[in-house]
């Protein structure tokens, strides 16, 4: 019975979600910024490579690593951020968070589906963003020896992953102004320069290298590389695994995320009620 | 007639709750330290898998700290007329007797200094961490150089608030439509000369393209062949960008004003 008021929360908090993400303008113009903002940002890395290396060719195995880090990345930067920014938008915003509270439905499994919005646009832009880098600028991924089956479980389990993440942090929103956005971009710059996402984590020291093999989508992003570019197991780092060895370390350690983002979230949920900051707005 | 003493409170009085603000939780002074230089670290460590010299971490480290000033004046600025309106501040404002330029000036104030916290620490200990060696040509052209960028920078934030004045979501989504394009253009992490000339050109309609190439160029010595212009003339740019932009922020508020007052939109929430 739980289960069925779960998923009946899941599917209206992401047709909500989706209402507020898409029905502000029509939907040329919401395509255009859906593709804009992430070829951009891949353009970045892409320069920052082009200035150093002149040329694709010239390391195809760094820049696939790179790219298709990238790619994928935007779901913990648009899943994660966007889960915790519900709090924001729905306290301050449109200040209905303590209707939310007082709905009997659970907050973060409403969370939860608020985030499937930002998956669906997110996938959206991962797309276009693979397809300008095979079509555009030759990364060498072919559609044909892509291991479909490693990159679906691969996904199903990170997007998991990413969304428990985003629950802890959107119990920290509970006790933070809305220009408090920096520590939602700090955690995702720890995953990002942690994680294995734009360079092997190799080049990060010994202490750095640790934490990345603490951090679930450290493993996330190399299943999906593995799936995509096989050859790039070469300079991750992560050659020494096998694929059951890092599906077992994927699995606990989503396991110890969730464990610890419902902790965090609760603890949050309870300072926020009893300092009162469930209905605060932060105009600063 | 301009009561200059009740416009100079104004901007007092707009730019306290910012700069208090930034005191209210010190613990969140860690988190836009340290955290932020996270993600600057990153794109450090790509170079140095790609191999770069050691001046193209200092390019970023540079470029990272000044990402701080572009968000702020995208979400605090340029957005923060549209914020008010949502919580209902707006009206307030507009009832007030003071110039709205001040308001605007005042949220300018607190918002470069809580954001040069944030900027110099990230430029201070990126330096520190990864080694940087700095070589200023010029300190007394730098400071020139920097104040005129924000200068420029905050009067185009300006200009954008009162643009933004009368838009709801679609505008909020600019904003974040404008941050990583910005990024990219403006050269935040490689020298904005690698994009051609005409893109770099029509990329110097932001301030911070222009600053950005040219306090790289007086802060690494020796890197003027990666410079976009000359010194002399991007100074001389940033000047006409600043007043362009601070006398254009004047004409556009009074005339989003008017239309908003026409329109009865000045106080229309959640559109």
């Amino acid at each position: 019975m739980a289960v069925n008021e779960h998923l009946r929360t899941i599917r209206w908090a992401a047709w909500l979600g989706w209402q507020m993400e898409s029905n502000w303008t029509n939907p040329f113009l919401f395509i255009i910024y859906s593709i804009i903002k992430p070829i951009t940002a891949t353009l970045i890395l892409v320069f920052m490579y082009l200035i150093i290396l002149k040329s694709v060719n010239a390391d195809p195995v760094l820049f696939s690593y790179m790219f298709i880090g990238n790619a994928f990345y935007m779901y913990v930067a648009q899943v994660l951020f966007g889960i915790t920014w519900v709090v924001h938008e729905d306290r301050e915003h449109y200040q209905t968070l303590k209707q939310i509270y007082i709905a009997p439905i659970n907050f973060p499994v409403y969370l939860v589906g608020r985030g499937i919005s930002k998956i669906i646009i997110t996938t959206a832009s991962v797309i276009v963003t693979l397809a300008f880098g095979i079509l555009v600028l030759g990364l060498p991924v072919n559609i044909w020896r892509i291991d479909w089956l490693l990159l679906i479980v691969a996904m199903i389990l990170g997007l998991f992953c990413i969304c428990t993440i985003g629950i802890a942090l959107a119990g920290i929103s509970l006790l933070t102004a809305r220009h408090g956005a920096g520590i939602n971009e700090g955690v995702a710059g720890v995953f990002y320069l942690f994680c294995g996402v734009i360079f092997p984590i190799t080049f990060l020291p010994s202490w750095g290298q640790s934490i990345a093999l603490f951090i679930p989508i450290t493993y996330w992003l190399e299943f999906l590389r593995r799936a995509m570019v096989p050859e790039t197991v070469s300079i991750s780092g992560l050659v020494n695994y096998s694929a059951q060895e890092m599906t077992v370390l994927l699995l606990v350690s989503i396991l110890l995320f969730l464990f610890l983002s419902l902790i965090i979230l609760k603890y949050a949920d309870f300072l926020a009620r009893k300092k009162g900051k469930l209905d605060m707005t932060t105009a600063y | 007639m301009i009561d200059w003493r009740l416009n100079l409170r104004a901007v007092i009085g707009r730019a306290y709750p910012r700069i208090i603000g930034s005191f209210r939780e010190p613990s969140w002074l860690f988190f836009d330290i340290f955290l932020p230089l996270l993600g600057i670290a990153a794109f450090a460590f790509y170079y140095q898998a790609l191999g770069a010299p050691s001046v193209f971490i200092g390019f970023v480290i540079l470029g990272g700290a000044m990402t701080a000033y572009w968000l702020n004046v995208l979400w605090s600025m340029a957005a923060q007329f549209y914020w008010e309106k949502e919580v209902g501040n707006l009206q307030l404002y507009l009832m007030a007797p003071m110039s709205r330029m001040s308001v605007l000036a005042g949220m300018a104030l607190g918002g470069i200094f809580f954001t040069s916290v944030r900027a110099l620490s990230t430029l201070t200990l990126g330096m520190l961490i990864f080694g940087i060696e700095i070589k200023i040509v010029s300190p007394g052209s730098l400071l020139i150089v920097f104040f005129l960028t924000l200068f420029a920078l905050y009067g185009m934030g300006m200009m954008f608030s009162s643009l933004y004045l009368l838009y709801g979501r679609g505008i909020w989504h600019l904003s974040s439509v404008f941050q990583e394009p910005i990024y990219f253009v403006s050269g935040f992490y490689f020298p904005v000369k690698a994009l051609g000339f005409w893109t770099a050109l029509l990329a110097s309609i932001v301030p911070i393209t222009l600053g950005l190439d040219a306090m790289r160029q007086l802060i690494f010595a020796g890197q003027e062949t990666m410079g976009f212009l000359p010194v002399n003339i991007e100074i001389t740019v940033l000047v006409f960008l600043t007043i362009a932009f601070i006398y254009g922020a004047r004409v556009a508020l009074d005339f989003m004003e008017n239309l908003g007052k026409r329109e009865g939109r000045l106080t229309l929430r959640w559109q």
